[in-house]
């Protein structure tokens, strides 16, 4: 890594503004050119349990977080107890000197699984169960701690400048803790001040106050704080870089690529795609009258679906966001759309099953159950994507396949990617395509919707269009789109759709289907949101000598089974890196490849891999240290 | 070219069983269509699953036959994405009732511009006649092995309760009346609902068409006592005239009480319709003024096969 690896923490409790002070950090470091990729983890809680947010600043390209937090920012006792451990020597612990006595006990919000392994190593070191005794175990290991009366900030404040009110501000915690991290690491105060303005810019008397207070936190830290080893000044910028939050790539793919409805129902971590399209529901459109997005929240995830197929049957590019629990509902309007040969794009942000799992947490679980959804044999296109940058190109590519292959599409995202914060190259939409297959803008003659042609593809009337009139049913049906129970028809209908799948391998680019970062002796296969933390351990093994080969599979299903096994053909050891329990991309290998998978690297606490844990398990495998199913845990 | 009946009618074989109330149904749908003069290819009849869900490959429109219970979901979408299309959604009482209820209601809410018309006979035909959701506490058709152990819906009541703007009843058997009906639902800006009672020959041997020609009261008293009376011959305004809550409370409660009336005397025609209630339509144009112009199915999208969406607002806003 670069001249600058710095890893920036900040907890608190659910609804103290934890999210809009990683904002403000985050922005501040973008806008002094360094890359940013942070990540936000919570509960399934509206107020009070212990959220965070770490924040990874770099002068180098970087794709994930570290296990390391190298400047940690609290302003409650929790996020001390939960994570003092997560910074290494040099490292260092803003903290609030009210705090001290605060025990576990005191802690509401602690629970007795994580207590008791706390308590266990508190007592194997001799200390008590309270925030001192954790900050002697920092202070030990070598930490820097920099204790800070948040209450007497916020008084002296107060008193300067004759606001009384400010006093007990607890709201302004979040900011005083960006503030005196940023005086800490001598950033210019600056754009902290302009990030504010912009995060406020709604709200200009609450941007005063709140830059009152980042001012006098920031010199607070500059004239009390003592040394600490990490200066972050600045570095070049990076040019058309933007900041982007994990849901931005599919929903502005979405409206780039002319997705003009969209039904959802809400879910975490996908409906925050539909708010956003609903609050642009307005679009500039390029010489001509604006044009807009109709959103949708229905009553559930089956009306949702209901709702895109009969928009997608008037010809609208249609599509729905949602995660595990609700794909499950709308597994069986997936086979309609799919004997209807009805183009859709369902984005699917997974998160951690089996049922609810766990709610607001990453997990790449559900790759089969996409592969397998809905009864019946019917093709569709299972498509991954591996960051936010690329989720924006890939949205668009979907909205073709869909379009010209007439098939579902299943857009597979997930919690890591949507909680991300992460630099990029701004997003080019003139870098999308628009392909609409065989839509039809007029019909001429006797039309029929399934008329057997020699690809398997008829030309796509609409609802509405002129002399277009054709049937649509979820029973079998003739070239007219009436029903039939005819074995000879059923035979050529079958046919027909299922030999799209061949198509797609033949005719989608290799390089859509398959991305390869170079074939080694030691390969790993894996698909979506694993891409960035993959990248960075290799990155780091090359440093050191250890070349290990990388392929990223983004077509799962129909599955590029030969393209797959050509390109790993000199690959000796395969590694398949997923975060799931069963390794559900290794099966889909293995069964269309017909070869083992050698070690799996998984990864299922709902928390997303870091670099440092493939690094060190790849590493192990390296080594001949590893067991065959390496299992990460790491993240609090 | 006017367009006559046998215009809206396919050649697909009908296999509804001799003298089932479908028919009647489906003969006053394309005869409303036929009157009203809507080409046949700005119509889309939406249908659920189960003998009426056959409706929409009978008539030569747009025909789409969609899943168990989501009929009104497929509908709307298509609706809201292409709003200058006539939409007709039909099902029968256990599609949209029982399995299909939650979106029932949540179309009332809506309020979208189209019909919806339920082929209301009491049993699961084509399963081979189980309860369904209007069947009555007690009774037992002929396929049950006891009687049904459930209260009925009232789909007028749920209607009227969930908010569709536009509320009637019709009988398969007259048919005029029924084209009339469907007429007026149709030319209803707002969701509006029909409920259809349709004895079912085969598996409702209760409610049959003898029953509802109430031949059974005719030998007591030795006359014709059809049970079915028009609610436009007797003095019942369905009409919500002027935004006043006391006037909506007053329609609201009149049309529950009369779809309450069963038994030996039951009431068709129009129940409640408000027009003073937003259809969707209005509150979409309240936030996107062009939408009815420039709909989602009308929308231009791309160039020379690009994007001209332009979201270089958002994206400077990104920038760093």
């Amino acid at each position: 890594m670069g001249s600058i690896d710095f890893t920036w923490l900040i907890g608190g409790p659910q609804g103290s503004g934890v999210d809009s002070g990683a904002n403000i950090f985050s922005k501040v470091c973008a806008e002094m050119g360094y890359r940013i990729f942070g990540k936000r983890e919570f509960y399934s809680n509206i107020k009070g349990e212990h959220s965070y947010f770490v924040v990874r600043v770099s002068d180098e390209e970087i794709h994930s977080n570290v296990n390391d937090v190298t400047l940690m920012a609290s302003f409650d006792a929790e996020t001390i107890f939960r994570h003092f451990n997560e910074v290494p020597k040099d490292g260092g612990i803003i903290y609030d000197s009210d705090l001290d006595k605060t025990t576990t006990d005191e802690v509401l919000t602690l629970d007795n699984y994580f207590k008791a392994r706390l308590h266990k190593e508190l007592e194997s070191k001799n200390k008590p169960f309270t925030i001192a005794g954790v900050l002697e175990i920092a202070k030990e290991k070598g930490v820097h701690l920099y204790p800070v009366s948040f209450r007497e900030i916020l008084s002296n404040l107060a008193e300067k400048t004759e606001n009384p009110k400010l006093k007990g501000l607890s709201r302004l915690f979040n900011v005083l803790a960006v503030s005196l991290s940023l005086g800490l690491i001598k950033m210019p105060l600056d754009p902290l001040l302009q990030s504010i303005n912009s995060i406020f810019s709604k709200k200009p008397q609450i941007a005063e106050i709140n830059k009152q207070a980042a001012n006098f936190a920031y010199d607070y830290a500059k004239s009390k704080f003592g040394n600490f080893p990490y200066a972050l000044t600045g570095t070049t910028k990076q040019p058309d870089t933007i900041l982007v939050q994990g849901h931005f790539g599919t929903s502005i793919g979405k409206m780039v690529s002319g997705c003009r409805f969209q039904s959802y129902y809400p879910i975490t971590p996908a409906s925050d795609e539909s708010v956003y399209l609903e609050s642009h529901e307005l679009l500039e459109i390029q010489n001509d009258r604006p044009g807009s997005t109709i959103v949708i929240q229905t009553e559930d995830e089956i009306s949702a679906m209901g709702m895109m197929i009969g928009a997608a049957l008037t010809g609208t590019r249609s599509s729905t966001s949602t995660s595990g629990p609700g794909f499950a509902l709308m597994a069986e309007s997936l086979g309609w759309a799919g004997i209807n040969e009805v183009p859709i794009v369902i984005t699917l942000y997974q998160r951690s099953g089996p049922s609810t799992g766990l709610p607001t947490r990453h997990g790449q679980d559900d790759l089969l159950f996409a592969v397998y959804a809905g009864h019946g044999d019917f093709p569709k296109i299972v498509y991954a994507s591996g960051d936010i940058e690329e989720s924006f190109y890939d949205t668009g590519r979907c909205f073709n396949y869909a379009d010209v292959y007439q098939i579902p599409v299943i857009h597979m995202m997930d919690k890591f990617l949507s909680s991300s914060v992460v630099t990029c190259k701004r997003f080019d939409p003139q870098k999308i395509s628009i392909d609409r297959g065989l839509l039809l803008d007029k019909v001429d003659g006797e039309y029929k919707r399934f008329a057997f042609t020699e690809d398997g593809i008829s030309p796509r009337s609409r609802l509405g269009l002129d002399d277009g009139v054709f049937w649509n049913t979820g029973d079998e049906s003739d070239e007219f789109g009436h029903i039939t129970e005819d074995p000879q028809v059923r035979i050529q209908m079958m046919d027909k759709r299922m030999s799209r799948l061949d198509l797609v391998t033949k005719r989608v680019p290799d390089d859509e289907q398959v991305v390869s970062f170079g074939v080694h002796d030691y390969t790993v296969i894996s698909w979506g949101s694993t891409k960035g933390p993959i990248l960075d351990a290799i990155s780091i093994l090359k440093k050191e000598g250890i070349n290990i080969g990388f392929i990223q599979i983004k077509l799962i299903h129909p599955f590029p089974s030969d393209y797959v096994k050509s390109i790993l053909k000199n690959a000796k050891t395969i590694i398949d890196i997923e975060a799931n329990h069963s390794g559900q991309l290794g099966k889909i290998f293995k069964q269309n490849v017909l070869r083992e998978i050698d070690y799996f690297i998984l990864k299922y606490t709902g928390r997303g891999m870091t670099s440092t844990e493939i690094y060190d398990s790849l590493k192990k495998i390296v080594e001949n240290k590893a067991n065959k199913r390496e299992v990460l845990s790491h993240g609090a | 070219m006017a367009l006559k009946l046998a215009d809206y009618k396919t050649e697909v074989h009908n296999d509804w069983c001799p003298g089932c109330g479908d028919f009647g149904i489906v003969n006053a749908l394309q005869m409303a269509l036929a009157e009203m003069g809507i080409e046949r290819d700005k119509a889309t009849i939406f249908s659920g699953i189960g003998c009426s869900g056959k409706t929409s490959h009978f008539i030569n429109t747009y025909g789409i036959h969609t899943l168990h219970g989501r009929v009104l979901t497929f509908a709307q979408g298509g609706k809201l994405a292409n709003p200058e299309m006539t939409v007709v959604a039909v099902g029968g009482d256990g599609d949209g009732l029982g399995i299909g209820a939650g979106h029932f209601v949540a179309a009332g809410r809506r309020n979208i511009d189209m019909t919806y018309i339920i082929f209301d006979n009491g049993v699961y035909g084509l399963t081979k006649g189980q309860a369904s959701p209007t069947l009555r506490l007690g009774e037992k058709t002929k396929s049950l092995p006891s009687p049904n152990t459930n209260y009925n819906v009232n789909p007028i009541g749920l209607a009227v309760a969930s908010g569709f703007t536009f509320v009637a009843r019709g009988y398969s058997y007259d048919v005029r009346h029924l084209k009339d009906l469907i007429i007026k639902a149709v030319r209803h800006k707002g969701l509006s609902f029909l409920d259809v009672l349709q004895p079912c020959p085969t598996y409702n041997d209760i409610n049959t068409r003898d029953w509802y020609a109430g031949i059974d009261l005719a030998q007591e008293s030795m006359e014709r006592h059809s049970r079915i009376y028009k609610l436009e011959d007797t003095h019942f305004d369905p009409m919500v005239h002027y935004d006043d809550e006391t006037e909506v409370n007053e329609k609201l409660s009149q049309a529950l009480i009369k779809s309450l009336e069963w038994g030996n005397k039951i009431p068709i025609g129009v129940f409640y319709q408000n027009e003073i209630i937003s259809p969707y339509s209005t509150r979409l144009t309240d936030k996107i003024p062009n939408y009815l112009e420039n709909p989602p199915a009308k929308q231009r999208i791309s160039e020379n096969g690009l994007p001209i969406t332009d979201v270089s607002e958002i994206l400077d806003s990104l920038r760093v």
